[in-house]
């Protein structure tokens, strides 16, 4: 049972703020949230928060971060704390479905909408429906969208590999448009996203040895076909789940766990690997899949450091050595190398093998940006620092240990068109036959990045 | 794994079976089991089905057990089919004996049934994922029945109950007339079923109520939480009903949904409170959403999460051991998940992934934030207490950096640790020198000097650094180094006098004549005079024994069990953290007593105690009619003896915020008739107070009140010379008012 619910911008500003029981306190509620926030003792979660004293009752404030927002919601109650953080979400799913995507700008140009959206979803802060099939017969309001989408925008990097009939590439934004088409624009497009994302972690000891691998896999599907209209998503056939099962020849595509959305039915799953669903208009999570330990394929990256430290005049210098073990037609995007130091690093000079590339120091760290890598490539960078006063143990000259506090080093990249635990989509059909118009375009992109890639040196 | 598909074959051989399918049955089972194996889940499984058909000597009991189950669903939802009692009371017996679903249903029509029919209660074993265990009713049946011992926790499919329903009639119209609201229907339709007295006095119809509600399609995630939520309300009369109950409700432990869930999680829990070993399935059943929602996209839902294994890590000590590294922080993630994961990490750690979890925390220690870094040099110092040697070298290695909040928090943590592991003195000891020069804080330069004081003999510098102290005295800014000092110069004089002389005297000086702080002045003049007294009477009062052995004791004895938590699952508490929870509902209690009984709040401000506790006691005649003696008066070394000799019989913690102000609590608890043998003085950390008091039958009540100031919560523990469970709910109810009262006159 939720007694408030506001949006904040990522400054604090009130953009959205209902009341539904009317039994606390007016709008400053919201600017005491904000200020509980920053004036957090370091040791306290932020999560759930709670107010005592005022003229008010004590409120329970959770709330959930999503794209530079505060979703909050306040309660005097008990609750389960996983409903709530669940409904916050899902509110954040929804107001991105209805209003294109979901950020400060388009908020405030869809005030109306958003809370036409929250009377119908919560009455009394209690639940009354958040799927779209219901809600989309309530709501009135028609989403303000800033400009209007055009297809042919191919000015940002497009990751939508496709398997569509024309392949051509969606720019990435193409998925962030109001999912209700709008009556007066019939022209909007039958259109399916359907994304693969994986999200790795990975850790790898000082030799080089493999300590921990997780990758925690989503397949989602935005939809902005009508409701009810079935589709099939076939997947890789060798797609085995759990250690024992045994699919097609050689060593397939294992994963440990696997859980589908409830409205996916699963007849042709354990024959040919097909997901049937009838999906609602708007985002899904249609599987989630855990693996761990046993990655079919070779890590994306090794990272062979080199460290000299000589401790007489403190100079501190460190040879990192990069592969990129993807296959040679695959890259990896936005790279880059976060290597805690020392305290006390003064200088850095720095040799890298590339004239895009970038490094500098920052908050006692050291960042090391590769904007695009290559499969099979390699790439090294020298970088010597000075470090005055750092004591070692005992020991004179130069030594190959490296120095406490040097490392991890941590890696953050995205990998387009791949997927660490190799799981394809082989097709995305529809049962949709549209009247007249076209038929829907499907885009189907696969994607990895990286959640916690650490390398100990 | 490896019986699983015996049971399944049963299962597809049966016609009955077949046709008793849902047509639109949208969750085949058989697929989404295999699709889905869940870790642990099979291992009764396995087991039973191991045992079924070899044990029982009888393929086909299995069988019979399969088939009669169906029909005796079928029976009981479509009114009272007298012919099919007959083919069924076979597993009608075995039913009896409390398992699953069929046996619940017919056992009730047919209850006698002889022995020789256990037989076929293997096969019924299967019917329900959850059933007895050891039940009582056990007892009754034949010896062939001990094959129940080994029937445990069956966790056989779940596509038991899913199958071979027809719908209930009365479902239908109101989907369709309400199509909108769909959880607020069948939310109404529960309450209005619970609060009928019919409903609630006839198990069959409670049973088809929640059989409805939850078979509702219309019932989204939020229904389900919220029915979940609701059933918590309803008590089951037998422990038939109980399991009944839990194998209807066991498809909502697979939901993808955590709120759903945590919501069936917690319903086991408490509806099994006396089941331990179901408990413990249900948490194992658990674990895999949980590890999923700790490393979910979401932090706050991670944060939740960890929080949530935090709590069953309490009481299950071992439960994720094997996923440790599912704990292991990366840099981009907030700090507060990082500062949970941590907490998680110390906990889970045992002798077969200590070295990764110890390799991971010392990374951590190193890190940019100084509070993560000290949480994780904390965490180190937990994990000491259980694997000293490996710690304390990683401690000592950390010195070597001379940064210093490394410095400052590893030196507290070797003073805890050298009180509770004498074992790593020597090596302390070696690893002190040169740490002063990295210590600035108050907390680090009392645990250095603390150390330095105790065991100064084994450290060849220690008057040294101690003289420099001595030396900046007047600039020290924290009274409370000052004391430390002092207590620390004295004992290291009565070890080594021809180096500290000098400098005590200095000390001493500067404390009596120039000093501003009265406690420092006052502790100086009472060393001086007790000096004065002779180096024999001061060494008796110095080195009288050091730590109280059982402190160390007891904080491994934490472990705390799942019933004391399992009403706070899935709630805020958990997320709070059970301290901050109990100063918070503490508050809010004060607040909302305000308005609503103003005798009530005046009376706990205005503080006259008597006239409380006597209500207190003779309110609750149920607590064991306790009168507590007026004159028990205890000789401290009696009830030191006595306190030795016995086991704590109860142990728990009082939230406490503030110091303790030592008389006002004494007087208190003479008015109910415990007597104080001995209390720290007011301000001590941590602060300390033993009770005694003695029942008019002679059972002996010794308490230990235990208070540290940083995590607000008194420790209670309270141990018995015999073992009577009302009278020390009845003393410890009188504790906690006492207590309670206390509290609230302070704040």
């Amino acid at each position: 049972m939720i007694s408030q619910f506001f949006i904040l911008s990522s400054k604090g500003d009130p953009l959205i703020y209902k009341d539904f029981r009317g039994d606390s306190g007016g709008r400053d509620v919201a600017e005491l949230f904000y200020r509980k926030l920053t004036g957090l003792p370091g040791d306290e979660s932020p999560v759930v928060m709670v107010t005592c004293g005022g003229h008010h009752d004590d409120r329970h404030f959770i709330h959930i971060r999503h794209s530079g927002l505060y979703l909050v919601a306040t309660t005097s109650e008990n609750i389960s704390p996983f409903s709530l953080l669940e409904l916050l979400s899902r509110l954040a799913t929804l107001l991105g479905d209805y209003c294109g995507s979901l950020s400060e700008g388009t908020i405030s140009r869809n005030v109306a909408l958003v809370y036409e959206l929250l009377d119908e979803v919560l009455d009394y802060g209690y639940v009354q429906t958040t799927s779209m099939e219901m809600l989309r017969n309530f709501i009135q309001t028609e989403a303000v969208v800033s400009k209007p989408f055009s297809l042919f925008d191919l000015s940002s990097v497009g990751l939508f590999g496709a398997e569509t009939q024309q392949s051509k590439v969606a720019p990435s934004t193409a998925a962030s448009r109001p999912v209700l088409a709008s009556r007066s624009d019939q022209s909007q497009k039958n259109e399916v996203f359907l994304d693969v994302v994986e999200r790795l972690s990975v850790l790898i000891a000082s030799n080089g040895s493999l300590l921990k691998v997780d990758v925690q896999g989503e397949i989602r599907l935005k939809s902005f076909l009508p409701s009810g209209s079935e589709m099939r998503i076939g997947l890789t056939e060798e797609f085995c789940v759990g250690k024992s099962e045994l699919r097609g020849y050689g060593p397939g595509i294992r994963v440990d766990e696997v859980s589908f959305h409830s409205s996916v039915l699963l007849e042709e799953f354990e024959s040919h690997r097909i997901l049937r669903l009838q999906p609602p208009q708007g985002e899904l999570t249609v599987m989630r899949y855990q693996l761990s330990d046993d990655l079919p394929s070779p890590l994306p990256f090794r990272l062979f450091p080199s460290v000299q430290w000589d401790r007489g005049s403190g100079r501190l210098q460190v040879y990192l050595k990069l592969r990129c073990d993807l296959p040679p037609k695959s890259q990896a995007l936005n790279v880059r190398l976060h290597l805690p130091l020392p305290r006390g690093v003064v200088s850095l000079s720095q040799e890298l093998s590339g004239p895009e590339q970038k490094a500098e120091l920052g908050e006692g760290a050291l960042r090391w940006d590769l904007p695009r890598v290559q499969g099979g490539s390699q790439l090294s960078g020298l970088f010597q620092m000075d470090v005055p006063g750092l004591p070692g143990p005992p020991g004179q000259g130069h030594s190959t240990t490296a120095p406490l506090g040097l490392g991890p080093a941590s890696l953050s990249f995205e990998l387009p068109r791949h997927t660490c635990s190799g799981l394809q989509v082989r097709f995305l059909r529809l049962a949709f036959r549209p009247c007249g118009s076209t038929s829907p375009h499907k885009w189907v992109r696969h994607l990895s990045h990286s959640d916690a890639y650490v390398i100990r040196i | 794994m490896v019986a699983a598909p015996p049971a399944e074959g049963a299962a597809r051989l049966r016609p009955a079976e077949r046709r008793g399918r849902a047509p639109g049955g949208r969750r085949p089972g058989g697929a989404r089991r295999s699709a889905l194996p869940r870790g642990g889940g099979g291992g009764g499984g396995a087991r039973l089905g191991a045992v079924g058909p070899e044990e029982a000597g009888l393929p086909q009991g299995a069988g019979r057990g399969l088939s009669g189950r169906v029909a005796a669903r079928r029976r009981s939802d479509g009114g009272p089919g007298r012919e099919g009692a007959a083919p069924w009371g076979g597993e009608a017996g075995s039913g009896a004996e409390g398992l699953g679903v069929a046996g619940a249903v017919s056992g009730r029509s047919e209850p006698a049934c002889g022995p020789q029919e256990g037989t076929a209660g293997a096969g019924a074993g299967l019917a329900g994922p959850w059933s007895l265990g050891c039940g009582p009713g056990e007892a009754e049946a034949g010896p062939t029945s001990r094959l129940g011992a080994l029937r445990r926790p069956t966790f056989a499919s779940p596509r038991f109950p899913r199958q071979g329903w027809e719908e209930p009639a009365g479902t239908a119209p109101g989907r369709e007339t309400m199509p909108y609201l769909g959880s607020e229907d069948v939310v109404k339709e529960l309450k209005k079923a619970l609060c009928n007295p019919h409903v609630q006095a006839d198990r069959l119809r409670y049973r088809n109520v929640i059989q409805r509600v939850i078979r509702m399609p219309k019932l989204d995630q939020w229904g389900q939480a919220e029915v979940l939520n609701f059933l918590l309300r309803y008590q089951p009369r037998s422990e038939e009903e109980l399991f009944d109950i839990l194998n209807l409700l066991d498809s909502f432990l697979k939901s993808s949904s955590p709120g759903v869930v945590m919501g069936a999680t917690k319903l086991f829990l408490i509806l099994a409170k006396k089941f331990p070993h179901v408990q413990t399935d249900v948490l194992v059943q658990v674990k895999g959403p949980l590890l999923a929602a700790c490393s979910s996209e979401s932090r706050e839902l991670c944060f939740a999460a960890l929080c949530h294994v935090r709590q069953i890590l309490h009481s299950l000590p071992g439960h994720f051991s094997s996923h440790y590294k599912k704990f292991f922080c990366s840099y981009s993630e907030p700090h507060y998940i990082k500062l949970q994961k941590v907490e998680v990490l110390c906990e889970l750690v045992n002798d077969e992934n200590v070295q990764q979890v110890l390799e991971e925390l010392r990374g951590y220690c190193t890190d940019v934030s100084a509070d993560f870094a000290q949480a994780a040099i904390f965490a180190i110092g937990g994990i000491a207490r259980t694997y000293t040697d490996q710690c304390v070298q990683i401690l000592t290695e950390l010195l070597g950096l001379r940064q210093e909040h490394i410095t400052t928090v590893v030196v507290q943590t070797f003073r805890d640790l050298v009180w509770l592991c004498p074992q790593c003195t020597e090596a302390v000891c070696q690893a002190l020198p040169g740490c002063e020069e990295n210590i600035q804080d108050s907390e680090g330069k009392q645990a250095l000097i603390w150390l330095l004081g105790v065991h100064g003999e084994r450290i060849p510098n220690a008057p040294y650094v101690l003289e420099d102290f001595v030396e900046n005295v007047k600039s020290e800014t924290f009274p409370a180094v000052k004391m430390e000092l002092l207590t620390a110069l004295l004992r290291l004089f009565l070890c080594r006098p021809a180096e500290c002389q000098d400098m005590l005297g200095r000390l001493l000086h500067y404390c009596i004549e120039e000093e501003k702080d009265m406690a420092v002045r006052d502790r100086g003049l009472f060393y001086y005079r007790l000096l004065l007294a002779g180096i024999d009477e001061v060494k008796r009062i110095l080195c009288s024994p050091k730590s109280d052995p059982s402190l160390g004791l007891l904080e491994d004895q934490a472990e705390r069990p799942v019933n004391s938590w399992a009403s706070d699952f899935n709630t805020l508490v958990p997320v709070y953290g059970k301290a901050r929870w109990a100063a918070i509902s503490k508050y809010q209690g004060a607040e909302h007593r305000g308005p609503e009984l103003p005798n009530t709040a005046s009376f706990a401000s205005s503080g006259p105690l008597i006239p409380e506790e006597h209500k207190e006691t003779v309110q609750e005649p149920d607590s064991g009619a306790l009168m507590l003696v007026p004159n028990c008066q205890l000789t401290a070394e009696y009830f030191e003896k006595t306190w030795f000799s016995l086991k704590v019989a109860h142990q728990q913690v009082f939230p406490w915020k503030g110091a303790v102000h030592p008389d006002t609590l004494q007087m208190a608890l003479q008015v109910v008739n415990i007597q104080t043998i001995a209390m720290s003085r007011a301000g001590a950390h941590p602060w300390k107070a033993y009770l005694s008091a003695q029942d008019d039958t002679g059972c002996l009540f010794l308490t230990e009140l235990l208070l540290e100031p940083e995590n607000s919560e008194m420790q209670i523990s309270v141990k018995q010379n015999e073992p009577r469970t009302e009278t020390l709910n009845g003393f410890i109810s009188v504790l906690e008012t006492v207590l309670g009262t206390i509290g609230d006159i302070k704040s």
